[in-house]
């Protein structure tokens, strides 16, 4: 795969080092340091950082905004974009404002539901999917154009990127699924955090089977647990989520002051063992508000340090 | 047909607070088949009102017809006669017919008494869901005959979204994920392999999107 774009992400992943990347939740408020200092935090041991958009419908300090605080502090951003909240003027809009500021990768989203967030009364717009904004990012790129038709004067260089969940329902249509976002234009996966690793390494030899591995880069999601209490609600409460019973026993059998050491081995245990798996591309860190943590995962994983490709 | 449910009777009092000589009509069509708006409910709610007005003290004239339809002139014609001994009319059709009714007899207060929902089917009596919002623009030819616009939250066109569980919708158990019906079925017709295909950005201007609709059918106007 040659390279497409600027971004650095792209290039770390095309001379076939193991990307990592993590991401940062913008805060409740207009207070930039939120992002910087987590953002420092971490920026010595990953490739490039997410930044959320309005995640879980709760409202938030904009996505666009954070990621340029990112650049602005020399970092390598990934813009995740979610179809809930703009139509397609506003987010071919917002593409071109990412790209001003040479923002090179963009995470391509439909977003969760409004009803879980702070405005279930609001109104969701999913004018275009996100099958169809992976395949409007591809076509400013590549075509230099608009949806409308119009030509685009310094058209976005963008890597493009999208979600999969190997564990949501049904389950005989996510390797199809997966074929279809490349097929509309995802040139790199993050996935849906991985717990159960037996049903993930299945979903990866369909992966293989078809030869996407080949045709876009996985980075597999992980999220370290910080207790036991965590585990149960991600494996009740949260929609698509796969956690086997394994975890939470594991969990639940260490003392609750050592749960959270717990959670980052069974974290790092995962990435060793993910490391083996053909055609997993590098990793995808969400410590949830626990940033901190990235650094000794991204270490004890021996993904330290980062390879250099400026 | 057109889903509605009854307004509480609350909101209908404080809407009639000022009016002596009212009017409730009742429409025969979908809003009698949602048991919103039929003859029984104008019988229901009229009651509701006049005992409201004995119990405040207030002399008050409540009527009840129930026409054919409320969408149609031909039917809102038969109330000409009668229309000027009422100071208020409340209709329990969908919000087509408060409408056409109020388009009909312009010098008359014609409150909703329903609220109109969707467009939609009885599963059995008292539950009825939605299926159709009418989007100009029909594409169950391509999902199994099953619609994403208004069946999935969020209407996908390339579903389902990774928040599909057990067959049932991110945002309550009790809805039915409409992309594992559209897989579903698409399974049982061995059209599975048709999934893959990318569904077209949607042209909404046929929509709500582009503005108030209509339908032209010259060869069949007089």
């Amino acid at each position: 795969m040659s390279l497409k774009t600027p971004s650095k992400l792209e290039k770390i992943l095309s001379e076939g080092h193991l990307a990592v990347t993590s991401e940062c939740g913008p805060p409740r408020g207009s207070d930039h340091e939120a992002i910087t200092k987590k953002a420092e935090m971490i920026k010595n041991h990953v490739d490039a950082i997410n930044i959320t958009d309005n995640q879980t419908s709760v409202t938030r300090l904009c996505s666009l905004a954070a990621c340029i605080r990112l650049k602005l502090m020399g970092l390598e951003p990934v813009l995740q974009m979610v179809t809930r909240d703009r139509n397609r003027i506003a987010l071919q809009s917002d593409i071109l404002g990412a790209a001003s500021f040479d923002i090179h990768n963009i995470l391509c989203l439909s977003g969760d539901h409004q009803s879980f967030g702070d405005c279930p009364q609001g109104q969701n717009v999913h004018d275009l999917d996100s099958m169809q904004l992976l395949q409007t990012v591809r076509y400013m790129r590549d075509e230099g154009k608009f949806l409308g038709g119009d030509e685009i004067k310094r058209p976005p260089k963008m890597f493009v990127g999208a979600a999969a969940n190997p564990f949501a329902d049904p389950f005989e249509i996510r390797v199809p699924r997966l074929a279809k976002k490349v097929a509309a234009g995802a040139e790199f996966i993050q996935t849906q955090c991985i717990y159960n690793l037996d049903k993930f390494e299945d979903w990866m030899k369909m992966v293989r089977d078809r030869g996407l591995h080949e045709k876009v880069y996985i980075l597999a999601g992980l999220t370290p647990m910080k207790n036991v209490g965590m585990a149960r609600y991600m494996k009740k409460r949260v929609p698509g989520m796969d956690v086997p019973d394994e975890i939470v026993e594991r969990l639940a059998g260490t003392p609750k002051e050592k749960q959270a050491e717990e959670g980052i081995n069974i974290c790092i245990e995962s990435i060793e063992r993910l490391k083996e798996v053909e055609g997993v591309a590098g990793f995808h860190i969400m410590a949830i508000e626990w940033e901190e943590k990235v650094p000794e995962i991204v270490e004890r994983a021996g993904l330290y340090p980062r390879p250099n490709v400026d | 047909m057109i889903v509605a449910d009854k307004k509480p009777v609350e909101e209908i009092i404080e809407y009639l607070k000022d009016y002596k000589n009212i009017l409730i009509l009742g429409c025969n069509e979908c809003v009698t088949v949602c048991e919103a708006g039929g003859q029984k409910e104008v019988q229901v709610l009229a009651s509701a009102l006049r005992m409201n007005a004995l119990k405040e003290g207030k002399d008050v004239t409540i009527d009840e017809i129930t026409l054919e339809r409320q969408c149609d002139h031909e039917y809102l014609e038969e109330i000409r006669d009668v229309i000027d001994k009422y100071d208020a009319v409340v209709s329990l059709a969908c919000g087509v017919g408060i409408q056409f009714t109020a388009e009909q007899y312009p010098s008359i207060m014609v409150y909703p008494g329903v609220n109109t929902c969707f467009m939609g089917a009885t599963e059995k009596r008292g539950l009825w869901t939605e299926r159709c919002q009418g989007c100009g623009q029909c594409i169950l030819a391509t999902t199994g005959s099953v619609c994403p616009v208004s069946r999935c939250a969020k209407r996908l066109f390339n579903g389902p979204c990774g928040g599909s569980t057990g067959g049932k919708c991110e945002i309550n158990a009790e809805v039915d994920c409409a992309w594992q019906l559209i897989v579903d079925r698409m399974k049982a017709l061995d059209k599975l392999d048709e999934y893959e295909k990318l569904c077209p950005i949607k042209d909404w201007s046929t929509d709500r999107a582009g503005g108030p609709r209509k339908v032209v059918r010259e060869d069949v106007q007089q």
